[in-house]
């Protein structure tokens, strides 16, 4: 594990995102190639899961766009990921919030955490 | 073809320049030392032994012993013989690391021993499709192999025919990896895609 951890140390590159949990509501700002464009598109939503370990380390963020769910996992190491914004710390009993898929408008609103460590 | 025997270490992901994640394989290949040097007069071929990993005095048998000890080096635990390696000048109890064999870019296979999966049945170990339904008057028929031939002629069944038994623990070879890294302070070899075998199995890496 060691030897692992240290190919991991040398071929991962510094992410100095806020630490965010799961129930935070986070603005990913990755980046689209478009031919030789780039261009920067934001993803806002909840986290509902964070796994994995190392590099291979991913979070889901679920948002409602035009009452459809939607989902998107994003690698937390990947290079496209520009930055993350945490808009509000979210207070939850799980670390998968897998039944927010079954809620909808009020029901699916995330209590707020309105004391959060400073990190 | 030459190479290296290592160990396999885990696997991770690497992000190209596209932002791609690359899932690759981190293992630890030699330093390996040369117990033995074949040359054309002596053995008829050219070749030379290396062996890899510290095995116990107890464990090795008074003829490896002698080996090991005329190439002045400890008893190892794999010992194989690798063709092609004149353009290396090595000699007898010399040690070769990743670095001499191996760039970044290679293309290589690498050899390993697959994970062991006991008893497995058809579906399992040949892919077999096993029976499409469970409804329909099937009620325990869901992964059977169906029928294994004819009856009266040819009245055996034939060698060969595919059926249920021991899966995994075989000798796999996967071709075509790409050398994606090397740490040559940790003798460490990073190649992309998966490899055979468990954490920590001895696996062969050749160009």
């Amino acid at each position: 594990m060691n030897l692992l951890n240290f190919v991991e140390d040398q071929i991962g590159q510094e992410v100095s995102f806020p630490k965010f949990r799961s129930g935070d509501n986070i603005t990913v700002n990755y980046k689209i190639i478009e031919g030789s464009k780039e261009r920067i598109q934001a993803f806002k939503g909840d986290v509902i899961q964070i796994k994995g370990a190392g590099l291979g380390r991913t979070f889901t963020v679920r948002k409602m766009s035009n009452g459809i769910g939607v989902e998107r996992i994003f690698p937390l190491n990947a290079p496209t990921i520009d930055s993350i914004t945490i808009n509000k710390h979210g207070k939850v009993r799980r670390a998968r919030l897998f039944y927010q898929r079954e809620r909808l408008g009020k029901k699916a609103r995330i209590k707020e955490r309105k004391f959060v460590k400073k990190s | 073809m030459n190479g290296l025997i290592g160990k396999k270490i885990g696997m991770t992901s690497v992000y190209n320049e596209a932002g791609k994640n690359v899932p690759c394989t981190v293992v630890e290949l030699g330093p390996c030392v040369v117990t033995q040097v074949k040359t054309g007069e002596t053995d008829s071929y050219d070749a030379i032994q290396l062996g890899y990993g510290e095995a116990k005095e107890k464990n090795t048998s008074q003829a490896l012993l002698g080996h090991f000890k005329n190439a002045n080096t400890t008893p190892k635990r794999k010992v194989i013989e690798f063709r092609d390696f004149s353009d290396l000048e090595k000699s007898l109890g010399d040690t070769i690391t990743v670095d001499e064999v191996f760039k970044e870019g290679d293309v290589v296979s690498v050899v390993g021993k697959s994970k062991g999966k006991g008893f497995q049945g058809v579906v399992k170990r040949y892919n077999f499709r096993g029976v499409g339904d469970a409804t329909h008057g099937q009620h325990n028929r869901l992964r059977a192999p169906g029928s294994i031939g004819a009856a009266s002629y040819p009245a055996k069944v034939f060698k060969g025919m595919r059926m249920g038994g021991r899966m995994g623990g075989d000798r796999v070879k996967i071709t075509n990896l790409k050398v994606v890294k090397i740490f040559p302070e940790k003798n460490l070899l990073l190649v992309s895609g998966a490899i055979p075998g468990p954490k920590g199995g001895f696996v062969i890496v050749e160009k």
